[in-house]
């Protein structure tokens, strides 16, 4: 990633917390005076009661009072502000780390054909920010506040007493929270490989149900899961003891420290207000630091998080920007495919191995063959977000190589695999392909993707995608097919994923398909070959080689794939 | 406190235990609580001498060894019950079967019997001792401070109910409100992962840039909103920080003054002092994690619903609602009421005690069958007749959805008739103990499911078929070549759902399955070449041919070289027959695939 956009999105991408500085110290502010508040109310109401029980003046004792109260309110008033600014920085970071991930993913290749599962993740992950800050480093924060400012209390009662404390709260603030990161990162270590078998055995058991009610095999197979599910509780048990293990040497250390400050104190001579002073402080001084062990398990998990954001990150785009673009092409374009090797995978076979094609203005070229043949590799290829091996591809007799990837797919474009519907509405899902389109533009690309009647039905504003209203495959192909339309390119590529519809759908929409790219510069790709007499190439790819090339009339002439296909065809729909 | 829970918890012997020993170690922690403010408050006003530190020590590590133990008996507690739930929940997803699992709601299952149930731990761990000590404990030093000192005892009495009373009022009145703001929260949350998820389409059109401002607004306008709302919800918690901690200077100051007075010695003081806190942090516990144990009963609440939909009634009607066939088509029929019973495995029950089929190859005789999907008009099969003899192979073709899956589902007894009956071997399927049944079958669904497994378990699946016989099978289904080439051969582990062999690799295993039950007598298959290349599909119609050998078998096909294989060829559409063939006649290549043009026998001739 070179473009200077790219730079700054790396750049923002690698630091969560640029523009939220001085938000997170005011946050940092208001957590430790709380902290310190509920400090100085103990310490003050302490003094006030050994020191009154010394019956001295009232006026004596009037400083105190007046401590007491104002620690007392000034606590939940800090404790508010620490609430509301922390929130604010949490949101602040999340969105800052999402918008950063976002513009690491433009470029295509990070997440490049990973699942939707891996996406959610990595979307959950990002909330892992909002954790760091407010569930670990404002706590970690206002408990080191607290801690110093006990620790530096007693050094002026008391330094042997101070020394104890010190040594205390370092215990259960340093040494525990560590202890718990690892632990928790090392039981993580092993509580995934359980749950991910125990998931795996729940899977088995729903989405193969048929299959092992089909074998008698359910009865097993619900050993199996049962058996998963123990070996995890089993993990589970010793990890609960491993964390109760941590809060028990929490509660130890604060009620020894005490003991012993009390002990030292006493054999030191120190007064009775002192004294007091002392143990109720370092009482009290405990309770920022003793949740922090369990920030420090969180913390593990949090980590684990930005580790994985950061892989994403880190993983160089599929297609490199040139160094200096070629200007980008103009006029009507002649794309040439010239002997194309494309490699997913180093240990496996090439994906697309020599393939040539030409596209001529005009010229309309369908790609047929069995699905993992390479067609959608070759579209991707075509589009720039999928490097090449070997061969090239020349745009107007300049190589695709020294173009930049945006203007390659400003041109060549179209029905990509797996067209996706936002939660928006009709109208928002459409005009992303064209967003200076006027009313009466969006309304005839849907009308030549034959979706005008569904979009009266449905309306312009409805709500689409995952809340809104359902739309069925063929329906978002033809909207993927309007989107197409609507942003008319050069050369339109159409991937047309016919295995999702039923043979009847699909046979209105590949009729549909060539009606509507007449004279444009078209690749096609397709699993029906119901109409393709008229199209003026037919490519046949197996297993990432051209087995075939032709007219439909020759091709059905010919023993082969085609030709068994088209016999298949006819059988089904007939 | 869930009602459900605790009546599965009392019931459960392990869990019951468990949660005992977390709930009274809980309990006892919180009380030691006082004994330690007793002997501290003694030490620290010289009413009891320094060597009481030693005793003071020894109620510190009581509290620990408590608070260790409860979390150790916690967890149980927690792990017990998950294993208890997930396993009813287990139990419950098998005897649903596979024509009551929709896809969608197999994945919400799934999440449920996985990670779903982990949200129960907060509940389990934090909030149910959390509960008990909030119960016991403020009491307890209610009473020790009405027993020391009255005034201090009043205004803790007085303060103590605010933080229940204005935590249910304000929570009450920002409920509402941050409810929404959370669903906005998720719906930003919801934004971000559909920008992402639409990202190739985006870059299609070159708006993958311009959606990175758009996300930014969002973000921000979020943001401005939650925050309003946070500073209304988060008064909340000022106001009982703020009832604890004044409750403490309205204590500690009268105290003081009495103290100048001469009026109360400094032993009580301190004691007041220290006990006074204490009273109210165990209901602010209560409320602190009363949020993630919501979770909990969320989780335990789906959970429940899915199980008493099992034991509610005694008859395994299937829920029109809940029903589905796997496959194709979204649900499942409603089996005629009458002929359902109490026991059986499935949505197909029997009312006699189950016979069993005569043996051998048997004969298959539909009478009259209509299916019929809950919430739709069309019946999947519609007064279908039909014989296949002993031995005879038969082809089903037509368009996806015209109801062949729905025959072999029948023939499974993965659904069963609204109308009329299905005869094998001239005994009513539904009187035949579905299990033995099944064992003469061998099926290949049309997307098998593999199992994360070792690829020789995945080919013997509920067999216990030899080394050797694993090894023939796949042999025959010509698998044997690629299971050879496997990293670890036929031991080698397939990813779940079978995800590092390919389509058509997964398809053999499938047929070597069947091919391991050399005693099967009928043999049923749901599109066996479907998404392969020509290779492949070579191979499997081999393999298939020599399977169909002396068996029934009903193969639904799609291709020539499949169809070429049976003795009659059966065209379904929309749920009725409506040709049926012999295979056999010889044909010229047609021109091209008109709609509705030619039998299909006509041109079922191999051309490679």
């Amino acid at each position: 990633m070179s473009t200077p956009q790219g730079r700054i999105a790396r750049a923002r991408a690698g630091r969560p917390l640029p523009r939220t500085g001085g938000r997170l110290v005011a946050a940092m502010a208001a957590g430790a005076a709380a902290e310190l508040a509920g400090l100085g109310l103990i310490a003050a109401a302490a003094w006030l009661i050994t020191r009154a029980a010394e019956q001295p003046p009232l006026a004596a004792l009037s400083v105190a009072i007046v401590a007491v109260r104002a620690f007392a309110t000034s606590r939940g008033l800090f404790r508010y502000g620490e609430r509301l600014a922390g929130h604010d920085v949490a949101l602040r970071a999340q969105a800052t780390t999402r918008e950063g991930m976002y513009e690491a993913l433009i470029p295509a290749g990070p997440l490049g054909h990973r699942g939707a599962d891996l996406l959610s993740r990595m979307v959950d992950d990002t909330d892992a920010v909002q954790d760091l800050l407010v569930r670990c480093l404002l706590p970690a924060v206002a408990a080191a506040v607290t801690a110093a400012a006990a620790v530096t209390l007693g050094a002026f009662l008391l330094p042997a007493a101070a020394l104890v404390l010190l040594a205390g709260l370092l215990v259960a603030g340093l040494a525990l929270p560590a202890v718990a990161t690892t632990a928790a990162r090392r039981w993580s270590a092993r509580l995934a490989p359980a749950r991910a078998d125990l998931a795996a055995r729940v899977a088995d058991l729903v989405h193969g149900a048929a299959d092992l009610a089909a074998y008698g095999a359910g009865e097993r197979a619900l050993d199996a899961a049962a058996e998963a599910d123990a070996r995890l509780a089993a993990l589970e048990r010793r990890q609960a003891r491993a964390n109760a293990a941590a809060l028990a040497l929490g509660t130890l250390v604060q009620g020894l420290t005490v003991a012993a400050i009390v002990l030292v104190a006493q054999r030191a001579g120190t007064g009775q207000v002192a004294t007091a002073v002392l143990a109720l402080t370092a009482l009290v001084s405990f309770e920022p630091v003793l949740p922090l062990a369990a920030a420090g398990e969180r913390l593990a998990g949090v980590m684990a998080a930005l580790r994985r954001l950061r892989e994403i990150r880190a993983t160089p785009p599929a297609v490199a920007e040139p160094a200096a673009p070629a200007a980008p092409p103009a006029g009507p374009l002649t794309v040439r495919v010239d002997d194309l090797v494309v490699r997913h995978d180093p240990a496996r076979p090439p994906a697309l191995d020599g393939v040539s094609l030409t596209l001529t203005p005009g010229r309309r070229v369908a790609v047929v063959g069995p699905s993992g043949a390479g067609k959608s590799t070759l579209l991707s290829a075509l589009m720039r977000t999928t490097g090449f091996e070997s061969g090239d591809i020349l745009v107007n007799d300049v190589s695709a190589r020294d173009l930049s990837p945006d203007d390659v797919r400003a041109r060549i474009t179209g029905l990509t695999q797996d067209p996706y519907v936002f939660q928006a509405s009709l109208r928002d899902n459409l005009r992303l392909a064209g967003p200076e389109a006027g009313e009466e533009e969006l309304a005839d690309a849907l009308r030549r993707a034959r979706l005008d009647a569904w979009a009266g039905r449905t309306g312009w504003d409805t709500p689409l995608g995952e809340d809104g209203r359902t739309v069925s495959g063929g329906q978002l192909q033809r909207l993927a097919l309007a989107r197409a339309l609507l942003y008319d390119p050069e050369v339109l590529l159409l991937d047309e994923p016919a295995e999702s519809l039923d043979g009847t759908t699909a046979d209105a929409l590949m009729a549909d398909l060539l009606d509507v790219t007449h004279g444009r510069t078209t690749l096609l790709v397709t699993h029906r070959l119901h109409g393709l007499e008229g199209v003026d190439e037919i490519i046949v790819l197996e297993g990432g080689k051209v087995t075939q090339r032709g007219h439909h009339d020759e091709l059905v002439a010919a023993p082969g794939y085609y030709r068994d296909l088209w016999e298949s065809e006819a059988l089904t729909t007939a | 406190m869930h009602k459900d829970l605790l009546r599965l918890a009392r019931a459960e012997l392990t869990v019951r235990g468990h949660l005992l020993t977390c709930v009274v170690a809980a309990v006892l922690a919180g009380l030691l609580v006082l004994a330690q403010a007793e002997l501290l408050s003694g030490v620290l006003s010289g009413g009891l001498a320094t060597s009481a530190l030693l005793p003071l020590a020894a109620v510190v590590m009581a509290r620990a060894l408590l608070g260790g133990l409860q979390g150790v008996a916690a967890g149980r507690t927690a792990s017990a019950l998950k294993s208890v739930l997930r396993r009813g929940l287990l139990a419950r997803l098998r005897d649903l079967g596979p024509a009551r699992l929709t896809a969608h709601r197999s994945g919400e299952l799934v999440t449920l019997a996985g990670r779903g149930l982990d949200a129960l731990d907060p509940y389990v761990t934090g909030y149910l001792p959390a509960v008990a000590v909030a119960g016991v404990v403020p009491l307890a030093v209610l009473v020790r401070l009405f027993a020391a000192d009255l005034g201090t005892a009043v205004i803790v009495l007085l303060t103590l109910p605010l933080i229940p009373v204005f935590g249910a009022l304000v929570g009450w009145q920002t409920k509402m409100v941050t409810e929404r703001q959370w669903r906005a929260l998720s719906r930003l949350g919801g934004h971000f992962l559909d920008v992402v998820r639409g990202l190739p389409t985006l870059r299609a059109f070159g708006r993958a840039r311009y959606q990175a401002t758009v996300i930014e607004q969002v973000a921000g306008a979020h943001r401005a909103a939650t925050m309003r709302t946070l500073r209304v919800a988060f008064l909340s918690s000022l106001v009982l920080e703020l009832v604890a901690s004044l409750s403490l200077a309205l204590v500690a100051v009268p105290v003081g003054l009495r103290l100048l007075s001469g009026s109360l010695d400094l032993r009580t003081a301190l004691l007041v002092l220290l006990l006074a806190p204490e009273a109210y942090i165990p209901l602010r516990a209560v409320g602190t994690r009363f949020h993630a144990a919501m979770e909990g009963v969320a989780a335990a609440d789906q959970t429940f619903a899915v199980l008493d939909d099992a034991t509610s009634g005694d008859a395994p009607v299937p829920d029109p609602e809940k029903t589905a066939e796997t496959g194709t088509s979204g649900d499942a029929p409603v089996p005629d009421a009458e002929k359902t019973a109490e026991t059986g495995h499935g949505p197909v029950a029997a009312l006699s005690p189950p016979a069993e089929a005569g043996a051998g190859v048997p004969e298959i005789r539909l009478e009259n069958v209509t299916v019929r999907y809950p919430g739709r008009e069309d019946a999947a099969l519609d007064d279908v007749s039909l014989v296949v003899a002993a031995g005879e192979r038969v082809a089903l073709v037509g368009e996806s959805g015209a109801g062949k899956s729905t025959l072999l589902h029948l023939l499974l007894g993965f659904v069963s008739p609204s109308e009329g009956r299905v005869l094998v071997g001239g005994t009513d399927l539904r009187t035949l103990d579905l299990d033995l049944w099944r064992r003469r079958l061998a099926f290949v669904p049309q997307r098998p499911h593999l199992f994360a497994t070792s690829v020789a378990a995945n080919i013997r699946l509920g067999s216990d078929a030899t080394p050797e016989a694993v090894r023939a099978a796949a042999g025959a289904a010509r698998a044997a070549e690629f299971v050879r080439d496997l990293p670890e051969g036929y031991e080698t582990v397939v990813g779940e759902r079978g995800a590092n062999l390919s389509a058509g690799q997964r398809q053999r295993v499938a047929l070597a399955r069947a091919f391991c039950r050399p005693d099967a007598e009928l043999l049923l298959l749901d599109e066996p070449t479907a998404r392969l290349d020509g290779r492949s599909e070579a191979a499997i119609v081999d393999a298939t041919r020599a399977l169909a050998e002396g068996r029934t078998a009903v193969i639904v096909a799609h291709r020539p070289a499949m169809i070429e294989l049976a003795d009659r060829v059966i065209r379904v559409d929309a749920g009725r027959i409506v040709s049926d063939r012999p295979a056999s006649r010889p044909a010229p290549l047609p021109p091209a695939p008109v709609p509705g043009a030619g039998a299909p026998d006509a041109w079922a001739e191999r051309t490679r």
